[in-house]
């Protein structure tokens, strides 16, 4: 369960948070719509612990523990995985090798011995072949040369690898067709479960028809200003932004 | 803090506490008296038993080095190196002439147990080890054991000490001796040509495809020790060697000086691999002591399609001043040299190669991968020379450089020199910072700051490390993650 109580951030002097307060339960998929500009993104680069940022007053927790206390690794390893919009390459890295890295050292996080070659081989290949990824793609370094779908198709492989118990989903179908965008979704569809809670970051409510929601947040100047079922994203696409927008009569 | 935990598991995990080869050893040893006169070249040259013709080439190079003057052109900066207050010369005592393992003080073998280096023949011949790597293992001024001997001479390859192939092979030692690097060369080379003590000698026959790796293992132990050793490698008409080299050093508050010089010989179709690991102590973090690296390495390419590879990874030295290089004099002959060099702390770098075609049809090609951290400058400094008779030179470099931080410096200073209009040169260069976005990105997948780091950088220079033979490949990642160890603020 992940608890954001009451968050306050802002970076070189530029509040940016404001007071955001969110529960998301196990087996929840939440969604958090709003304008540019709102604090979507800096709310999963906070959870995740970037630094940069200056949490000023506020709580995040996951299952309890206080996760402003720990760093970005130690987030991760608790069970915590972030979903980028947009993917960082690391030249010379082969994708296998950085897997096994992020793997094995978030195990080793928890006390536990690395996953054997084998498993992880077996496990690689299977989680691989679901998402259409080739052999191939995963000897090339991290995505170095990736397609924007490929990228966030190796995206979902990671969060499949590393079973977190929580996933912040930054706008997702940001530079994704349709195709590319189904097979994503389907990948994080194959993730969803009582055990896990999903926060699906997004300006569009199209995402939504692929991952339904099972609560919808809007999120406007720095915090939520808005709850309620799916029909709210589907709302929100005919009338648009404009009642939350900046400058609009709160 | 966790983090600081994670990094503990980290520098476990690689069996090493910062710099590893930090301790040293109590040998008693058989000096030469403090300081640097035409008495102490003739006491190094005695205590070897040389010939006449020896002892007065060491002699005419000290008398050129007298009247020589320390190069500065280097993007280095250290105090005056006071050369009357060295030894030049230290042996372990007992290890005079020739002698197999069994002869090897146990303490000595210890040491190099220690550093990881395996000197026992029994068990790679009993196939309890691996690898087989023959290894000559010098330590101080003089070659302590060479191992293989008799396995590489049956297939006529010579690989002994060369204050041993000076005994037992003068005609080769006075024919190649100085033919690549003269006693003239520069001011550290030339003295090296005085006082140089030890160092491995190599010859492949022809044809000759050398049955296994060769390596050599440096050790300075002693204070206030100069290392001055000394590599001949002869590859003849077809033949072919891949050579390592390794250099390690106790943690010392004073620097130390190592002037080492190597020359290589291709005759024609003969290819010699040379790979170094240099891993001399680079000093504390407050930039105390550390080796100062003067380093002459050249490789001659004397026969057609003869070919010379350089592969060096840098992490050591308090300085570094060495550019291993190539003379393209046979025809269609070539010249690699794959480099990298880490530093950090307050180390300062400045390295790079030479390749000069001469011959016809020649090729080179430079891949020099320098990464900065901490307080340290690193500049690559290489030259890339085409003959006016040198017709259709081929030359492609490329030098990219990484920074860690915002206090360190990369520098690259090509020098590039065309005297005919058929040569073909290219040239590229880049600088790239490890950006928070790629670090975090890493930590959000569970490395902390140090292990993402290390993962970049080992990217970073994979085009290296893929020349360097396996295991050194494995050693060599490892020593770049200790290397940036405290890289990350």
């Amino acid at each position: 369960m992940l608890e954001i109580e009451n968050l306050h951030v802002s970076i070189a002097g530029k509040k940016i948070l404001n007071g955001l307060t969110l529960t998301v339960e196990d087996g929840q998929v939440a969604a958090i719509m709003g304008p540019n500009g709102s604090g979507k993104s800096t709310l999963s680069y906070v959870v995740a612990g970037r630094a940069d940022y200056e949490v000023e007053q506020g709580s995040i927790r996951l299952d309890g523990i206080d996760l402003l206390r720990k760093s970005a690794a130690e987030r991760a390893a608790l069970g915590l995985f972030l979903v980028f919009q947009y993917p960082l390459e690391i030249p010379g890295v082969a994708t296998m090798t950085f897997l096994k890295a992020a793997i094995n050292a978030q195990r080793r996080a928890r006390g536990e011995s690395d996953l054997p070659i084998p498993d992880f081989m077996k496990q690689v290949r299977a989680a691989a072949q679901k998402l259409d990824i080739s052999q191939d793609m995963l000897k090339r370094p991290v995505n170095v040369g990736f397609s924007g779908g490929e990228k966030k198709r190796m995206e979902i492989l990671q969060m499949a690898l590393l079973e977190p118990r929580f996933a912040i989903l930054d706008e997702m179908d940001s530079g994704l067709d349709i195709d590319a965008l189904k097979t994503c979704a389907e990948g994080v569809n194959a993730l969803r479960g009582k055990d896990r809670g999903l926060l699906v970051i997004t300006h569009y409510q199209r995402l939504l028809d692929f991952i339904s929601p099972d609560i919808v947040h809007v999120m406007s100047r720095g915090k939520i200003v808005k709850s309620g079922g799916p029909e709210l994203a589907l709302a929100l696409e005919a009338s648009g932004y404009a009642e939350y927008a900046e400058g609009a009569a709160a | 803090m966790a983090a600081v935990q994670q990094t503990v598991d980290t520098v476990k995990t690689l069996d090493v506490d910062a710099y590893k080869y930090g301790f040293s050893t109590q040998i008693e040893s058989d000096k030469a008296p403090r300081g640097l006169n035409e008495d102490i070249v003739r006491f190094i040259s005695a205590r070897k038993n040389e010939p006449d013709w020896l002892t007065q080439w060491r002699l005419d190079a000290f008398r050129r080095w007298l009247t020589m003057e320390e190069p500065r052109w280097a993007r280095v900066d250290y105090p005056k190196i006071d050369y009357q207050d060295l030894y030049y010369y230290s042996a372990p005592k007992g290890t005079a002439g020739p002698r197999t393992l069994a002869d090897v003080d146990p303490e000595l073998l210890r040491v190099y147990a220690k550093l990881g280096i395996p000197l026992s023949e029994q068990e790679a011949l009993a196939g309890v080890q691996e690898r087989r790597v023959a290894v000559d293992a010098v330590f101080d001024s003089v070659s302590v054991v060479t191992t293989f001997k008799e396995e590489l001479a049956k297939a006529g390859v010579i690989f002994c000490p060369i204050s041993e192939a000076v005994q037992t092979h003068p005609e080769l030692v006075k024919k190649y001796l100085g033919s690549v690097v003269p006693a003239t060369d520069n001011y550290f080379a030339t003295l090296n040509a005085a006082v140089f003590s030890d160092g491995s000698f190599v010859y492949i026959p022809p044809g000759v495809r050398c049955p296994m790796e060769l390596s050599t293992y440096f050790r300075i132990n002693e204070q206030n020790t100069g290392q001055f050793e000394r590599t001949l490698i002869i590859a003849d008409a077809g033949s072919y060697v891949s050579y390592l080299e390794g250099c390690t050093a106790p943690k010392r508050d004073e620097n130390q000086l190592h002037a080492a010089v190597v020359e290589l010989i291709a005759h024609d179709d003969a290819e010699i691999k040379y790979s170094t690991v240099q891993n001399w102590y680079p000093g504390d973090s407050e930039g105390k002591g550390g080796i100062y690296n003067f380093v002459t390495k050249r490789g001659d390419c004397r026969g057609i399609r003869s070919k010379i590879s350089w592969t060096q990874v840098e992490t050591g030295s308090a300085i570094t001043w060495k550019y291993p290089s190539c003379i393209l004099r046979g025809d269609f002959s070539r010249g690699e040299f794959y480099s990298i060099a880490i530093s950090n702390g307050y180390q300062q770098v400045d390295s790079g190669t030479k390749m000069l075609h001469l011959g016809n049809d020649t090729s080179s090609r430079v891949i020099s991968k320098g990464i900065s951290a901490g307080h340290s400058q690193n500049t690559y400094r290489g030259q890339v020379f085409a003959h006016r008779k040198a017709l259709r030179a081929r030359n492609f470099t490329n030098c990219d450089s990484l920074l860690i931080g915002n206090q360190c410096g990369a520098h690259t200073v090509p020098y590039i020199e065309a005297k005919n209009s058929t040569a073909q040169f290219e040239h590229e260069a880049t600088t790239s910072k490890i950006s928070d976005d790629q670090l975090f990105y890493c930590m959000q997948r569970g490395l902390e700051a140090e292990e993402a780091t290390a993962l970049i950088v080992n990217g970073f220079v994979r085009d290296v490390l893929q020349q360097l033979p396996m295991e050194f490949a494995v050693e060599a990642q490892k020593l770049i993650a200790i290397s940036l160890e405290g890289s990350v603020g």
